[in-house]
């Protein structure tokens, strides 16, 4: 019969198959970060229990670490505490960890591709939502809560419900300079922050096989800011080019076995989803966030919404709050919106052809004056030492960016990066929630050319004509 | 894990629509390595007008009057009504541990995000989806009557008005015995040991790349 992606991976990692229609799923490969993970080593402790195979976590610090002054550790006595209980507990445990005078340290999310710890077909999971980059891999991967990383450590499985499967084709060409990150705000624009409910998505066609692996993992790490379960894009040449000869990746006569098998995931043919939505490429423009939902998202072209136009109340009073908090107008165009500050790092855009992609927008120009601060900071030890090898660095140095220390930042701001009430940020991260940046802080979520053209500019631009005698 | 069974208990109604989990624990409060002490932090941003830390006496603090958890009438409220898409967002338990920290063992809602729903179950809270017009009714009757209780029953999986009248909910059979009796679903899946051994065994054959 013909199977989708996912129904390929998803039976190959099947244990039991209960009564009640759920399973019991094996997790091969689990990724351990400080701030989940604290109490469910706890948990293992008070019951006595050993991971069942520790071999397949692997742990780094991010969320709760400095971007500065590495060489004096952690300030902050409460995220030291967290940071050393995630090195305790990884050696207690017999867990690999990369700490933070590891080269490979990174964002979780950045480092576990980057080291070949992600393959094809794996099941893979993190105590973090964005856990869901790793579908890019035609891999199964999903975010789970505390609770369930003591599960999967415990025993290396999860009770797991089938979600339905949705495939969602992006048809056609891409328009120059439109990125993963530009796809995910459009599609998440068009079906919302909840329409990804209950389902697994597929990303499918022409102008998804275009993109990069490095794109794929953007688009794939918000398929959970459409609410969805997991994101995945099929296996091909350029997943298997990316893997090959990474550290952890499989070698000689296992390498040749497992990319034969490897070529077996992509959906059949004839294979049918619960749903299907498809969507043109060249309508996809350079978008900009201008609420507080990701699903508040609009291209650059375009205005400030009116709350009138709202499709029912619910939106009316949600897209009214969202203009109220960011301090916006509506009718304003998102292009004369002034910016306080520039992010351009995280899970979701903190790799190596997004800091080549931010470098090329800003060809010998400065930092805005009003812009108070603008960071880069690198996804992983590895990404910042690749930029800096090919003289990335200097460009944001000499424009005026930060250059930084890997990890997490201010996509969340649990470190000392972040927003002060009011500030409006033009930021690479995933999330533009509420208080997310900081409280009070006001962010709009972009593509890297984007952001750093907004750096520049110090306020909005659409990059197909800034510069270009607009 | 503490058991569901049922409960009569004040409602405290949110009404907003897609409530993400950075609002009902902000980040800094994440830096914890407890699974207690969250529930003066509940939605840390609408409670108080002050930027919250770990550790402050949030009796001390400047409350925003107009926040419903702050009024009166929602005090020791143990179920909370909410809208669609409830708990969206980051996957932190420590939403859920904030909740339960709070008082509160049960949400409704039209929907809920997968993952906090799927991690209330763990922390012995009852998780329930009643239609919208349902919802709706409860957000109204809540709102007119101080004092609204509701009556939640596990067993016979229904909400029940003051009035009398019942709504019947959904809830997977699995994660309804695991919350009736309390257990820990580790032990559980421990129990399958072989069968897991077995599948390892196997896999050693079929993606031997991956053992």
């Amino acid at each position: 019969m013909a199977q989708t992606l996912f129904d390929k991976v998803w039976r190959q990692h099947i244990v039991k198959q209960n009564d009640d229609g759920s399973v019991l799923l094996y997790i091969d490969r689990h990724l351990v970060h400080e701030v989940t993970s604290p109490q469910a080593f706890e948990g293992l402790r008070m019951a006595g229990r050993k991971p069942w195979r520790a071999g397949a976590a692997i742990a780094t610090p991010d969320h709760n670490v400095p971007t500065t002054n590495r060489d004096k550790g952690i300030a902050d006595p409460v995220s030291r505490t967290q940071v050393e209980a995630l090195d305790n507990n990884c050696a207690e445990f017999g867990i690999t960890e990369f700490g933070l005078d590891d080269i490979r340290q990174g964002v979780v999310h950045v480092m576990g591709p980057e080291q070949g710890l992600i393959l094809p077909g794996m099941t893979v999971v993190c105590g973090d939502s964005h856990t869901s980059t790793h579908g890019a891999f035609g891999a199964i991967a999903m975010g789970i809560g505390t609770s369930e990383v003591e599960h999967v450590l415990a025993t290396q499985c999860l009770i797991q419900k089938k979600p339905k499967v949705m495939r969602i084709n992006i048809e056609g060409e891409l328009a120059s300079g439109i990125t993963g990150k530009d796809i995910a705000l459009y599609l998440i624009g068009q079906i919302g922050t909840a329409g990804g409910t209950g389902y697994a998505l597929e990303f499918a066609g022409a102008a998804i096989r275009s993109l990069s692996m490095e794109a794929r993992m953007s688009l794939c790490n918000m398929a959970i800011e459409a609410g969805a379960r997991c994101g995945m894009v099929a296996v091909d040449d350029t997943t298997i080019d990316y893997v090959k000869a990474r550290p952890y990746a499989p070698e000689g006569e296992l390498w040749r076995k497992a990319t034969t098998a490897w070529s077996e995931l992509h959906s059949d043919a004839d294979a049918v989803f619960d749903r299907e939505l498809s969507f043109n490429a060249a309508d996809i423009a350079p978008q900009v966030s201008w609420g507080t939902s990701p699903e508040m998202t609009l291209p650059i072209t375009a205005s400030v919404p009116n709350p009138d136009d709202a499709r029912d109340e619910v939106q009316r009073e949600g897209w009214q709050r969202a203009l109220a908090y960011m301090g916006l107008q509506a009718g304003t165009p998102l292009q004369e919106i002034a910016i306080d500050k520039v992010f351009i790092g995280s899970c979701t855009n903190g790799r190596i052809e997004d800091f080549r992609a931010a470098a090329s927008m800003i060809k010998g120009g400065r930092v805005a004056d009003h812009v108070k601060l603008a960071l880069a900071v690198p996804g992983s030890g590895l990404v910042k030492q690749q930029a800096e090898a090919e003289g990335l660095d200097v460009i944001f140095r000499e424009a005026g960016f930060e250059w930084r220390e890997p990890g997490c930042s201010m996509c969340l701001a649990m470190n000392a990066d972040r927003l002060e009430p009011g500030e409006r940020c033009a930021s690479t991260s995933n999330r533009n929630f509420e208080g997310r940046q900081g409280m009070g802080g006001r962010t709009h979520l972009v593509s890297p050319a984007m952001a750093a053209a907004a750096a520049i500019a110090g306020r909005f631009v659409d990059i197909r004509t800034w510069g270009k005698g607009e | 894990m503490q058991a569901f069974t049922k409960l009569k208990g004040l409602v405290a109604p949110m009404d907003r629509a897609n409530v993400d989990t950075d609002a009902i624990i902000p980040k800094q409060f994440l830096k914890s390595i407890k699974r207690s002490g969250y529930g003066p932090f509940l939605f840390d941003e609408w409670r108080y007008e002050d930027r919250g830390e770990p550790g402050m006496d949030c009796a001390l603090r400047p409350k925003r009057r107009d926040f419903v958890l702050n009024q009166p009438r929602y005090q020791d409220a143990q179920i909370l009504l909410a809208r669609e898409n409830f708990g969206c967002g980051s996957s932190r338990e420590h939403a859920p541990w904030a909740i339960l920290d709070a008082g509160f063992s049960c949400v409704i809602a039209p929907s809920f995000a997968d993952i906090f729903y799927n991690n209330c179950f763990k922390n012995g809270i009852l998780p329930i989806v009643l239609d919208s017009a349902a919802v709706d009714q409860l957000f109204t009757e809540c709102f007119s009557q101080p004092g609204y209780s509701l009556e939640i029953e596990l067993e016979s999986q229904t909400v029940r008005t003051p009035t009398g009248q019942t709504f019947t909910f959904e809830v997977d059979a699995f994660r309804k015995h695991c919350l009736l009796n309390g257990l820990d679903d580790i032990a559980l899946t421990l129990a399958q040991a072989d069968a897991i051994r077995d599948f390892e065994r196997q896999r050693r054959n079929t993606a031997p790349w991956l053992a």
